[in-house]
């Protein structure tokens, strides 16, 4: 792959325009279960966080995140079940390492680690689920866009 | 590729933004070196043959067989060259870890040009220039206009800026090693061995360093980091579970365990292990999967062990690195019609 100058991403649109783009990865035992409950009773979120659905938080390879983020995301979501919850045990134990180790790397390359949230959400929480995702959509567009952080 | 043995194949060899080692490294292949040019027509190696760029410049296009590039592309110079011998050569080599992921040079992408500049010409300890002269791109004097190359705002490697056929990993590559891609490229250019797949990485291995190890490995439960001068290492245990920093289990296999071996941490030298497209990330996923502790200050506290995440994690693949390019608008890895725009 050759990076000219072609190939850059292009200038995000003027403020007035710009929309952020969240990727929310949810573990499917809790947190998309507790997004689809969200969605049966009628809760709106903002539609700017898209939705991907993971068995589990443990299985977030922090290259995941960095990939989104290369292809255009503003921020991610990272939602597993409460701690002691977790449907593998552990796993969301090893997402909250990764991300707290992930977030000092955000912030050495000059990203803002708030782009990067570790949320826990159970089935039951469809208005935390709104909620969270209502919150970070907020916080990204006051951070604005990631080429912004420059 | 069969080669009419009368006329032996062109071999060149480059150095752009490299510290001069992968050179060395070539003659450490030691008497080999002789079948090295029994075999081949060097045909350009600034470090130890006199042509001149004119000479490669007069070539025919394609005339060079295999060019061995190290070394990343960090100003103007270094980018025409790479150019020049991509059109020049059959065969484009990234040649140790410099030119196949950015190695040291690429650290500065973490800072800006300027930052540099100001660095190197006024702000560190060593630098005495009152004057505050700083390099021209042009400057006149009497017998005419001097040029300098143009300083890039960030490196890239080899493959950032020409199409690479195959890439050598190592900082630098291990004689053993390029004894054993040289003699490939013998066997197929003399005995019409079938070439590898475009985009291989030859001289190393497919598994990680710790595989190479020589070092016992427990489950690894970490309460803390140590630095290596902080304590004295068992010699028989695995240094990462003494707690000492090692990118063994991020990086890909093929120097034989070389530091590890003699009770120093793996810095990472050969690269991202086979599938895996970044070295830092995979080593924040190998480390959080060790270290001891569910509780989120604890883990902070851990955490704050590590000296310099970044300038551990890609203290070689900082030219590849996934955020980097993020950061900056540019992919290392994905083309424009992959991206995903609003
Ligand atoms: S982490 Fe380092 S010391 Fe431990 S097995 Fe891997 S290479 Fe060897
Ligand atoms: S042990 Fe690591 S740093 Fe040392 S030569 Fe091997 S890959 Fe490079
Ligand atoms: S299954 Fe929900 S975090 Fe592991």
């Amino acid at each position: 792959m050759v990076t000219t100058a072609e190939n850059r991403v292009p200038e995000a649109a003027p403020p007035d325009e710009w929309q952020p783009r969240i990727v929310a990865f949810l573990c499917n035992w809790c947190s998309y279960t507790g997004a689809d409950l969200a969605g049966i009773s009628r809760i709106e979120w903002d539609p700017t966080v898209h939705i991907v659905r993971v068995m589990c938080t443990g299985r977030m390879d922090p290259t995941f995140v960095a990939k989104a983020l290369e292809l255009g995301a503003d921020g991610v979501i990272i939602s597993g079940c409460h701690p002691g919850d977790c449907h593998y045990q552990e796993g969301n134990y090893k997402a909250l390492r990764r991300v707290h180790l992930l977030r000092r790397l955000l912030k050495d390359f000059g990203i803002d680690p708030q782009r990067l949230r570790l949320v826990w959400v159970s089935a039951s929480e469809g208005v935390e689920w709104a909620k969270t995702a209502n919150e970070m959509a907020r916080e990204i567009r006051s951070l604005g866009p990631m080429r912004a952080d420059a | 590729m069969t080669t009419d043995v009368k006329t032996k194949p062109k071999l060149a060899l480059y150095w752009a933004a490299s510290c001069g080692g992968c050179e060395i490294a070539v003659l450490d292949i030691k008497e080999k070196i002789l079948d090295v040019d029994a075999a081949f027509d060097i045909v350009f190696w600034p470090v130890a043959v006199d042509f001149k760029v004119k000479d490669v410049e007069a070539m025919a296009d394609g005339e060079i067989d295999v060019c061995l590039f190290n070394g990343a592309i960090r100003n103007s110079d270094n980018e025409y060259m790479a150019g020049l011998l991509r059109r020049k050569a059959k065969i484009l080599v990234a040649f140790g870890s410099c030119a196949y992921e950015g190695c040291i040079p690429a650290l500065s992408n973490t800072t800006t040009r300027a930052a540099t500049l100001d660095w190197a010409y006024r702000d560190s300890p060593s630098t005495d220039n009152p004057d505050d002269t700083r390099p021209q791109e042009e400057t006149e004097v009497p017998e005419g206009t001097l040029h300098l190359p143009a300083f890039w705002e960030t490196v890239r490697t080899l493959g950032q800026v020409v199409d690479v056929d195959y890439s050598v990993p190592g900082c630098p590559p291990q004689a053993h090693q390029i004894w054993g891609v040289l003699e490939a490229v013998i066997n197929i250019l003399y005995h019409g061995a079938p070439l590898p797949p475009k985009g291989s990485i030859l001289g190393a291995g497919d598994k990680t360093c710790c595989d190479e190890c020589p070092r016992t490995r427990e489950e690894k439960k970490i309460s803390g980091f140590v630095r290596p001068h902080q304590i004295i290492p068992d010699p028989d245990k695995c240094l990462l579970d003494q707690g000492i920093l090692c990118m063994g289990p991020a990086t890909r296999s093929g120097c034989g365990g070389l530091c590890v071996s003699v009770g120093v941490p793996c810095r990472g030298c050969y690269g991202p292990p086979p599938n895996s497209r970044d070295q830092g990330t995979k080593m924040v996923a190998a480390l959080a999967s060790v270290i001891d502790s569910e509780d989120p200050e604890e883990i902070d506290r851990i955490l704050d062990g590590i000296v310099d995440p970044i300038g551990t994690f890609y203290r070689f693949s900082m030219g590849t690195a996934t955020l980097a390019g993020a950061r900056r608008g540019v992919s290392a890895h994905v083309s424009a019609d992959e991206r995903v725009t609003p």
